[in-house]
């Protein structure tokens, strides 16, 4: 009896032991679950406190050089008369040139490799192509421009040679998300419009490329803005000049009224502008660089936000 | 008149209109073909002008130089090719961002995919990608103007041009590279893992850490590698903040020079075209590709993997 008695008695001490191990266990894991998610938040807060910094620093520096001026005038050794005029044409004149390059050769890239490409090697050694390009540094496509198309071909530092490098730079962002949006659209869709008896390419017009309209655009404009930010080809293909006069209007009151010179002339962007300002000692032109950056800044975030809001809506209208 | 616009649009098999559509639609896929095709020429065109302007090089210097030469002078009189102390500024610059960069992105993706309401998440994953939206130059003027003399407060012995605050600032700037893939992939381990271990009664945090990260283990890997590739491969950051020197240091709060920084200062001169210094921006690109391109397939083979998995 009193053995049975000792016995039982070991055997609640055991027990409350291991309850009161339990207790401190769940207690630590419950205070490990609340460290990690302050940890997680504070994470996150951190991560957009430095955008904000960012943001700050450069508008606090910069935004009383941003007036009127400072867009029409041209880059100049005064570091207060000096302007953006001719990096922000410069800038518009070459992504004209790159869109033109990179949105019909990824979207018949992307269209292709979709409603196409039949499973061979080929297909494959595209797909693994394009995986690969996206992946290689930028300053290798500057490299590739200055060695194929400057030397080579002979277009100089040009407008043209500059468009055509950051076209080829984007072209895996374009074909990708063109891709993404044509992949969604169901099958059905498209069996529906070959049952009625169109060809393959009547569907792609008239089904397949409006439906994945907002994806491919989303696509684009995203790549666009990777573009106008880009520097470190474009330094590569020998664009750091002082360059204060325009391109040679494409528009003219003579015969043959349109012409492409300015594809040929030399050329200075945002992005280079704002890097030849900062290579330089003075602070004032650290301020115009300040002022060219939030430029800069605003143009990409902004076009940033419209790509989300498109994807957005089109992701709410789209039901299939 | 019904029965002609029929016989329009269902013309006879071997019509003129046949013919026309069959061959307007093989016109149509050929160029189709030639844009997706394209893209190869891109890559033969890379290689091809990195290969062809490095081989004059190694004709007058020696590869064995090249890889084990502690000095890299290419500008002097007396010009020395030896790569490692620009590897030496890469490595450095990109480690100091992965360090930044793993920890806050794999942190930010668990807590994204994990504790974080859906609707919060949707709005609060597109701002944290702006981050790689800004543009790196941008990113060059804050490490140089901004990081720079706010590490000068806190370290007195920092150089107003040094690897610590490029490699800091090139780390915020990969930050959404690594926690949105890693997100992605924590988002595709199957709920019921989750609702397993909670079961058992693991709580949320050891879920987090013991199911959803070794369950996604092969997509935060390849999300880092993809980060390395895009790090090593950053220019701007380190050609304004690092300094340009090519030394072999270890001391991130001095001056150095990464390949890609080296690029950007001999393209600002003008070499002539087939020199020495001209060809060696070429040999040190090749040298760059060569490192992100082994980077670009270790990551397709772990994502290869993944998806053999499933």
């Amino acid at each position: 009896m009193e053995v049975l008695l000792t016995a039982k008695q070991n055997q609640d001490s055991a027990n409350k032991d291991l309850v009161t191990v339990d207790l401190v266990q769940l207690k630590k894991r419950q205070l490990m679950n609340q460290v990690f998610s302050v940890l997680g938040l504070l994470t996150l807060l951190f991560s957009i406190l430095v955008l904000l910094a960012l943001i700050w620093d450069l508008a606090s520096t910069g935004a009383p050089r941003i007036t009127k001026e400072f867009f029409m005038q041209f880059p100049s050794r005064i570091p207060g008369k000096a302007g953006i005029l001719s990096a922000w044409v410069g800038s518009f004149c070459v992504m004209i040139v790159t869109a033109l390059c990179a949105i019909p050769l990824g979207i018949g890239a992307g269209v292709y490799l979709e409603e196409y490409a039949r499973k061979n090697w080929f297909t494959h050694l595209i797909e693994l192509n394009i995986i690969n390009l996206a992946g290689v540094p930028s300053i290798i496509f500057g490299l590739m421009s200055l060695g194929f198309f400057v030397q080579k071909l002979n277009f100089g530092q040009s407008l043209l040679t500059a468009g055509l490098t950051l076209g080829l730079m984007v072209l895996p962002i374009v074909i990708v998300t063109a891709r993404e949006a044509i992949r969604s659209i169901p099958n059905s869709i498209r069996e529906a419009s070959f049952a009625l008896g169109a060809s393959r390419w009547q569907t792609i017009k008239h089904h397949v490329l409006p439906y994945s309209s907002g994806g491919i655009l989303t696509g684009v404009i995203i790549s666009l803005s990777r573009a106008i930010g880009e520097t470190a080809p474009l330094i590569t293909i020998g664009a750091v000049t002082f360059i204060a006069f325009l391109p040679t209007s494409p528009v003219s009151v003579v015969w043959p009224f349109i012409n492409f010179q300015w594809l040929k002339d030399p050329f200075t962007v945002m992005p280079i502008q704002m890097f030849n300002w900062i290579s330089k000692p003075e602070s004032e032109f650290h301020v115009n660089a300040a002022a060219t950056g939030i430029v800069l800044l605003g143009m990409t975030l902004l076009m940033n936000i419209v790509a989300i809001f498109i994807r957005y809506r089109f992701r709410a209208k789209m039901k299939w | 008149m019904s029965q002609k616009i029929v016989l329009t649009h269902f013309s006879a098999p071997g019509s003129r209109a046949r013919r026309w559509r069959w061959f307007r639609e093989k016109f149509v896929e050929f160029i189709l073909f030639s844009a997706a095709a394209s893209s190869v020429l891109v890559t033969a065109g890379i290689v091809w002008t990195l290969i062809s302007e490095s081989i004059p090089f190694f004709k007058n210097v020696s590869l064995w130089d090249f890889i084990t030469g502690t000095e890299w002078t290419p500008t002097f009189e007396n010009a020395k090719f030896g790569i490692l102390p620009l590897l030496g500024g890469t490595f450095l610059s990109t480690f100091i961002g992965l360090i930044v960069a793993i920890p806050l992105g794999t942190i930010a993706a668990a807590y994204l995919s994990e504790y974080m309401k859906p609707q919060v998440r949707e709005i609060v994953k597109p701002i944290l990608e702006l981050l790689a939206a800004v543009p790196t130059v941008v990113y060059g003027y804050f490490a140089l103007l901004f990081v720079t003399p706010l590490l000068q407060q806190l370290f007195p012995q920092i150089q107003g041009f040094n690897i610590l605050a490029a490699g800091l600032v090139i780390g915020f700037m990969i930050i959404p590279y690594v926690s949105s893939l890693s997100e992605d992939a924590m988002r595709a381990v199957p709920n019921h893992f989750r609702e397993a271990s909670l079961a058992l009664g693991a709580s949320q945090f050891q879920t987090t850490i013991r199911v959803v990260i070794p369950g996604a283990f092969s997509g935060i890997s390849s999300a880092y590698v993809l980060a390395i590739s895009r790090a090593l491969g950053e220019t701007m950051v380190v050609a304004i903040a690092g300094g340009n020197q090519p030394q072999l240091t270890m001391d991130p709060t001095q001056p150095a020079a990464t390949i890609t920084a080296f690029i950007v200062q001999i393209s600002q001169g003008d070499l002539p075209h087939g020199s020495i210094g001209y060809q060696s921006i070429y040999v040190a690109g090749l040298t760059l590709f060569v490192i992100t391109f082994s980077f670009n397939v270790l990551g397709l083979w772990i994502r290869k993997r993944i998806q053999e998995k499933e």
